[in-house]
């Protein structure tokens, strides 16, 4: 049973780019705790240390675009943010938010009626966010069946675990 | 119903169908990452419960992002990547031998065209130069890879992208894809393939032809495909480190659309900051000041780059107060400019030549920009502190106009210096 995730809405605009996420020069370290430390901070200087555990972060089109740099959802859960609701994904940070385990929703309704400040309440497993103050309730439509299954094993590494122990005994 | 490049070179890799929006499991011929992504992996792959890589000939590590080590802490990073590949038996360079990993695999034939490549790096979409279907992920994906030696990709539609016409001297490939960019924008050919065409590429250098697909994933794309011709198969073939079966597109392909540019008519062009979409003719940005300029990275650091940029430098100086940085991409090009000259030509001109490495291009050292400077770079981003302070700014441009903007010590058109 996932469990609901609630907190307050941080608002970006289309194209967050994972230099914003998290900026190059802080790439020596994969501590998630580290990382967290500077997420968003070329964006908005206070955003780590004002950000509360379970807050969530709400964008427009494109969030994670430009490089591979698996730290981006690495910080983003580091500065303690539950998941990141946006309009749409940049395709390799949608496959690193989910090798990582960060929740990612795509929701371009959702995305586009939240504040900044709004509370608001994701329930994975119905695939619903609800956004508390306007009361507006919008749907997210499920991952394709194989990434569904990828979830359901626990990511990748349990996945590829699966298949050597398979390898080993073909 | 025929195939694109895209399909057809997944479909060869694997069991299914591989038609477009298929999800499918698909052999990988090379895999590597770099110093920043090796260590995650290893780690990954450790959690994994994988004990050794599935091919030590296809998988490699390249120290390049912040090496010769900039601090410590790199120094420490690049130590867990060369521990953990020296620990696989796998590929590895070290500093002197390497180069920015897109420039040096290609020249080093380990990236062939047919090929499916993943890489930890956005950037590993530069080998689609050859005819590779070649994609960047992230670190746990390509641990994944390096243990089963296949990954999962969903067959993406394409985008065909037409360049028609004669190419004037100074356009070069950059000018070529920025003008895509600007036209399709940074989520242009998000979750797609492009797959290019057209009269011009067939006198395009295959060192332009790395620039336009290096930066196919500025406009968000998986890959960015040429259909190999014989200058790319001869690259190919001087160089390959093992047989490879080139792809070709069928000629019933269905594309999604198609986008047409006539290169004869096209003139230099600039991404003013800070998104690589922002793209406007070089004569038309108002000539702004310029602190520094940099040539070189994965899309822009090869022969034909260095040898645009010593062409407009010869026995000119850069002017007061601009820094100009040139970086050779790897040690075939750095050589090959010694030999011809061209590194004489920068010093001559009071430029900087550095060893091999990203460097500059996101801001890792021997080049980061402070609060209120502006760089012209050849690289591939302009995002918001990229190259260093997040109130710097960063144009992209051409060898060609990098050259001329740091004589003139603005933002200069090539042949407004040539003239």
């Amino acid at each position: 049973m996932e469990k609901l995730l609630m907190g307050r809405a941080w608002v970006f605009g289309d194209d967050v780019d994972t230099d914003l996420i998290i900026p190059a020069r802080r790439l020596v370290s994969g501590d998630e705790s580290v990382l967290g430390r500077y997420c968003m901070e070329d964006a908005d200087p206070e955003f780590a240390a004002r950000v509360s555990p379970g807050d969530i972060i709400v964008a427009g089109e494109n969030f994670g675009c430009g490089s591979s740099r698996e730290h981006a959802p690495l910080a983003i859960r580091g500065a303690g943010c539950s998941c990141v609701i946006a309009s749409s994904f940049a395709r390799i940070f949608f496959r690193n938010a989910i090798n990582t385990g960060l929740p990612i929703f795509e929701c371009p309704e959702a995305a586009a009626s939240a504040r900044e400040g709004d509370e608001i309440e994701v329930d994975p497993a119905a695939g619903v966010i609800v956004n508390r103050r306007s009361g507006g309730t919008y749907p997210v439509a499920p991952f394709p069946p194989f990434l569904q299954e990828l979830v359901r094993r626990g990511g990748l590494a349990p996945y590829v675990r699966e298949e050597l122990a398979r390898r080993r005994q073909a | 119903m025929g195939r694109t490049m895209a399909s057809a070179i997944i479909a060869s890799h694997s069991a299914s169908e591989a038609r477009e929006g298929e999800i499918c499991k698909v052999r990988v011929d090379f895999a590597f990452a770099n110093d920043i992504t090796t260590p995650p992996a290893a780690a990954s792959f450790a959690e994994m419960g994988a004990e050794r890589v599935f091919d030590r000939e296809r998988c490699a590590v390249l120290p390049d992002h912040f090496t010769p080590n900039r601090d410590i802490a790199s120094a420490e990073q690049a130590k867990r990547g060369r521990e953990f590949a020296l620990s696989q038996g796998m590929l590895y360079w070290e500093v002197g031998r390497v180069g920015v990993e897109h420039a040096f695999l290609p020249e080093s034939g380990y990236i062939l065209p047919g090929d499916v490549v993943v890489g930890a790096d956005s950037h590993t979409c530069t080998g689609g130069a050859l005819g590779a279907f070649a994609t960047g992920m992230g670190s746990t994906d390509l641990a994944a890879a390096w243990a089963l030696g296949e990954t999962w990709l969903k067959v993406p539609p394409t985008i065909r992208v037409r360049f028609e016409g004669e190419r004037p001297q100074w356009i070069t490939g950059k000018d070529m894809i920025l003008s895509l960019l600007g036209r399709i924008g940074v989520q242009g050919a998000r979750y797609m393939a492009l797959e290019f065409a057209g009269d011009a590429l067939a006198s395009l250098p295959v060192d332009d032809r790395f620039t336009i697909a290096n930066m196919a994933v500025e406009a968000g794309a998986k890959a960015g495909l040429f259909p190999p011709d014989d200058a790319a198969l001869s690259y190919a073939k001087s160089r390959a480190k093992r047989p490879f079966e080139p792809v070709w597109p069928d000629k019933d392909a269905p594309y999604l659309r198609t986008e047409v540019f006539d290169v004869g008519a096209m003139s230099p062009v600039a991404a003013l900051p800070h998104s690589p979409d922002n793209v406007r003719p070089v004569r038309e940005c108002g000539s702004p000041r310029i602190d520094q300029v940099f040539i070189g990275s994965c899309t822009n650091g090869r022969l034909e780059d260095i040898a645009a940029a010593a062409r407009i430098m010869k026995g000119r100086r850069v002017a007061d107060g601009v820094r100009c940085i040139v970086i050779p991409a790897s040690y075939e090009v750095y050589n090959r400019a010694m030999d011809l000259g061209y590194l004489r030509v920068f010093t001559d001109a009071g430029a900087v030549v550095c060893t091999p490495t990203c460097g500059p291009c996101l801001g890792g050292h021997t080049g980061v920009l402070a609060a209120g400077e502006r760089c012209v770079s050849t690289s591939n981003r302009n995002f918001t502190g990229r190259m260093g302070s997040p109130k710097s700014e960063v144009i992209l441009a051409s060898p060609l106009t990098a050259a001329a903007s740091a004589i003139a010590g603005r933002l200069t058109d090539p042949r407004d210096v040539e003239a």
